[in-house]
């Protein structure tokens, strides 16, 4: 059992390096905290890796492991334990986590070698990693609040990194405000867990919520009750996983380093929301009607998002959007009640995206910052792997057979089509998302990285591949995006994730479906293709034609401006006008102003009676010893 | 007889403390109340504390009054105190307050009972007073003693043109 | 015998007189001279006391008062002193600086 011993040096690993490199690290060379901070995750990697091939040894019944290490809260009845629980949810979610984390370590230490905050970004990534470990390995809600809490931290520090630039520290504001709303949510489905199970713990609540006469269901009823608490669980999903309409946050979260995007805002931390789905699959299941929300806000994530992604210039805004969108294909699949298609598109997920961020990162390297892909092209020639890879990357995401996207994308496809009520209507949808999300991914690797240069020899200095620390990184994860679908997650999952009794799709109407989502997908190839390889002309053409269609997309169907118009633009009136210009001038400071007034002049009159005469003292002594006197004769 | 004496003595105690209001130059006042001092002297003969009386003889009326009596005369004062009292004022608030406190004390003894069956005789013979500061006022008599000395160190620093 | 009362309306009395002086006068050493007279009040309150109660501490206490009075005078006259080198003058009411 010597594999499980050492669970607790997983996530505490990266804790050290955090904390080394936090406290010494403005003294440390670059070197060292590059090689602390990748050595602790990747040291914590080859920990999970054991662990991981360990528990795959043990029987079904011997899972999860449990491990409890000291007692964190006691009070009165309610008690949380300090403890981890490995099983083939968690294990997969730190192997993906760690491994991941891992490589985007490696190629930061390339990216971002000319930094000033070398050590602080070091300490901020090793910290999330911890946080992150902390959220997938805890065996409660409320351990898992704790690191769900964490790497929003480290997201907003991450964020926010360049933080002498304001849109930066905007963006951090932005994320860790709208995270806020999904963490209340999240707080609520806590309590509401205790309250109603007497326990926070998995193993308590699963088992309890199979009987029904363990648990009061005043006054909302049985499915009343789960079904508010798996709303509310996704609420705090939403919020965490960019969903709509909390997505918001997650566009402008590119403000950070590219590896930072890559690691927290791609692969990692916004599939917390998709884990902690899954993890509460045995809640979900028994409330279908929250399971039919995830489904639907999930599917119209998917395609939301994509058609917003369609006019994205920006490389990194290009792949946010396409995070959300794939965010919403991973809540389809657990919305259908096929948790393990979902969090099979998140693994493959973690590994293309992130192939594709840091493929973006580099190319922004080698541009020296610059990010609008209509200032790029013809990138092949000068940065040969990066276009392999990002090409790999290209194909996976777009569900070309033969790479990982195509079998989780279809894992959740097909997942949809065999949901009871809408099926049919949720895979339609998906398909259509697949076939944008083709056509805007085409449309990013053409215009970057064919045709001719569009940038200026005079401001871009010799376009250059990267370092070899940023290009091997993105060969490791490119054949992870190509290999990462043969293996057979759905059915590894299976028992962990409790699945929902289904009918399984027959194998011909498989084969038909895969054959319509491929061939969509292959038709957002074949018009990305004749827009901007055949007919350059054409998408400003279209875009002149249908011109509000296109303005509409272009400003992101305007929601941030009416976010600012609905909720921060009268909270910050209200803050301004009533709380500061009344409450805080007129009344608090007036209060403060009155009562200094008041003792003032009070003061002012008493004053007179410190009059300097000897003789005026005598006469208030004899007027308080007459009193005195008087009281003890009277 | 006893009581003659006491109003007698009383009346120069009274009539030596208004003069040392009344007088205009404080050399006359310091006089007067070295006559009042002695009155007193005489009321303690006949409450029976003899050693008191003499003390209060020598030490009062002897020593401080002298001292009193050698500032006065060594600042050489003028007659009048000068100008007009801005503080008048003060007297009709302290005169009928005073007077208020005094017709408070006297109702409230004038009935007391003089107790005479139980009057012990105590005489306060220097014997008795030693026996009892050297016992068991042997600690605060000690600390008089500090208490001289500070206030002899004060009078220096205060009087001395320049340390 | 003579009444405690007498003694302590006798007391009272002469207390009262050296308060008034506070009122009337304005010299310094007159001021003093007041106080004396209002220490030797309330010696004759503790001697009457003593007497009536026949506990010798009474006396006791009047011996510390003269001490008391002794080192009052003496640095009471040695402020006088000095304050008379500074202004010229024993009038209590032109030293007031010491106010708001």
């Amino acid at each position: 059992m010597g594999a499980f011993d050492s669970l607790w040096l997983i996530p505490i690993l990266p804790l050290i390096g955090a904390t080394v490199n936090g406290v010494f690290g403005k003294r440390l060379p670059k070197n060292v905290i590059g090689t602390l901070a990748a050595g602790s995750v990747g040291l914590s990697f080859l920990i999970s890796l054991r662990a991981f091939v360990a528990m795959l040894a043990l029987p079904q019944t011997g899972l999860p492991i449990l491990r409890d290490y000291f007692t964190w809260i006691q009070a009165g009845t309610f008690q949380a334990q300090f403890g981890l629980m490995l099983d083939q949810l968690s294990g997969l979610m730190i192997l993906i986590v760690t491994g991941v984390g891992f490589l985007i370590h490696i190629y930061s230490i390339g990216y971002m070698s000319h930094e000033e905050g070398f050590y602080r970004y070091f300490s901020y990534l090793n910290l999330f990693v911890f946080f992150m470990l902390t959220l997938v390995l805890a065996n409660n809600y409320l351990l898992m609040f704790v690191g769900w809490e964490g790497v929003g931290l480290c997201s907003y520090l991450l964020i926010g990194f360049w933080f002498s630039k304001k849109s930066a520290a905007d963006a951090g504001k932005k994320a860790f405000v709208v995270n806020r709303v999904g963490d209340f949510g999240f707080i609520l489905a806590i309590m509401l867990i205790y309250r109603t199970f007497e326990r926070v713990d998995f193993q308590s609540v699963f088992s309890r919520v199979e009987d029904v006469s363990l648990f009061p269901v005043e006054p909302l009823g049985t499915v009343g009750v789960l079904t508010t608490i798996c709303l509310l669980l996704f609420v705090g999903a939403a919020g965490k996983s960019a969903q709509f309409p909390l997505y918001v946050w997650l566009p402008d979260a590119m403000e950070g380093p590219t590896p930072v995007s890559a690691l927290i805002h791609a692969a990692t931390m916004v599939t917390a929301g998709v884990y902690m789905v899954a993890r509460s699959a045995a809640l979900y299941n028994h409330a279908p009607g929250a399971l039919f929300v995830v489904a639907v806000v999930g599917v119209f994530t998917a395609i939301y998002a994509a058609s917003i992604g369609l006019v994205q210039t920006d490389i990194k805004k290009v792949l946010a959007y396409s995070t959300v969108s794939q965010l919403g294909y991973m809540f389809l699949g657990c919305g259908a009640g096929v948790y393990a298609a979902g969090v099979f598109h998140l693994m493959t997920h973690a590994f293309f995206k992130a192939l594709l961020f840091l493929g973006a990162g580099s190319v922004i390297h080698g541009m020296g910052g610059i990010q609008d892909i209509r200032q790029m092209g013809g990138l092949r020639r000068h940065m040969p792997w990066t276009y392999r890879t990002f090409l790999v990357g290209t194909l996976a995401i777009a569900g070309i057979p033969g790479l990982a996207g195509f079998f989780s994308k279809d894992a959740v496809l097909e997942a949809a089509w065999s949901h009871a009520a809408y099926g049919k209507l949720l895979w339609a949808v998906g398909v259509i998302a697949a076939g944008f999300t083709s056509f805007y991914m085409f449309r990013l690797l053409i215009l970057t990285f064919y045709g001719a240069p569009r940038y200026s020899e005079h401001d871009v200095h010799h376009v250059h591949e990267s370092p070899s620390s940023m290009v091997v990184p993105l060969i490791i994860l490119a054949i992870f995006s190509i290999v990462a679908g043969y293996i057979d997650i759905p059915h590894f999952l299976t028992p962990a994730s409790l699945e929902t009794e289904r009918e399984a799709v027959s194998s011909s109407t498989g084969i038909l479906l895969t054959a319509a989502s491929t061939t969509v997908a292959l038709l957002g190839f074949a018009l990305a293709y004749l827009f901007y390889v055949a007919r350059p002309g054409l998408p400003d053409r279209l875009a002149a034609r249908a011109h509000a269609m296109y303005s509409i997309l272009v400003n992101k169907y305007y929601v941030d401006e009416l976010y600012d118009a609905i909720i921060v633009w009268p909270i910050v009136q209200t803050s301004r006008e009533l709380l500061w210009k009344v409450v805080d001038t007129l009344m608090i400071d007036g209060a403060v102003n009155a009562v200094g007034r008041l003792v003032r002049g009070s003061a002012s009159g008493l004053k007179h009676m410190q009059s300097g005469y000897v003789r005026t003292y005598a006469g208030w002594i004899l007027f308080g010893g007459v009193l005195v006197v008087a009281w003890f004769l009277r | 007889m006893i009581q003659i004496l006491f109003f007698f003595f009383a009346a120069i105690a009274v009539g030596a403390a208004l003069n040392v209001l009344v007088q205009k130059h404080v050399l006359y006042s310091a006089l007067s109340l070295i006559l009042m001092l002695t009155a007193v002297s005489v009321l303690f003969i006949l409450l029976q504390a003899d050693f008191l009386a003499v003390i209060n003889v020598i030490v009062y009326a002897g020593a401080i009054m002298v001292l009193f009596v050698f500032v006065i005369m060594l600042l050489n004062l003028p007659e009048d105190e000068d100008g007009a009292d801005r503080l008048r004022w003060l007297k009709f608030i302290g005169i009928p307050l005073g007077l208020f406190f005094l017709v408070l004390v006297v109702t409230t003894l004038w009935n007391l009972e003089a107790n005479p069956g139980t009057q012990p005789q105590l005489v306060g013979s220097p014997a008795a007073i030693g026996q009892s500061l050297f016992t068991d006022f042997v600690l605060p008599f000690e600390v008089t003693s500090l208490l001289i000395l500070i206030a002899l160190m004060g009078a220096v620093v205060f009087a001395k043109r320049d340390l | 015998m003579i009444p405690i009362g007498w003694y302590l309306i006798l007391s009272a009395i002469l207390f009262l007189i050296g308060v008034l002086g506070f009122f009337i006068k304005r010299n310094i050493i007159a001021l003093l001279l007041s106080v004396e007279i209002m220490l030797n009040a309330v010696n004759l309150t503790f001697v009457a006391f003593s007497l009536q109660h026949g506990k010798i501490s009474g006396q006791i206490f009047v011996f510390f008062v003269l001490v008391v009075a002794a080192a009052e005078a003496a640095v009471g006259l040695a402020l006088v002193i000095a304050m008379f080198r500074n202004r010229e003058s024993l009038n209590v009411d032109r030293s007031n600086l010491l106010k708001w």
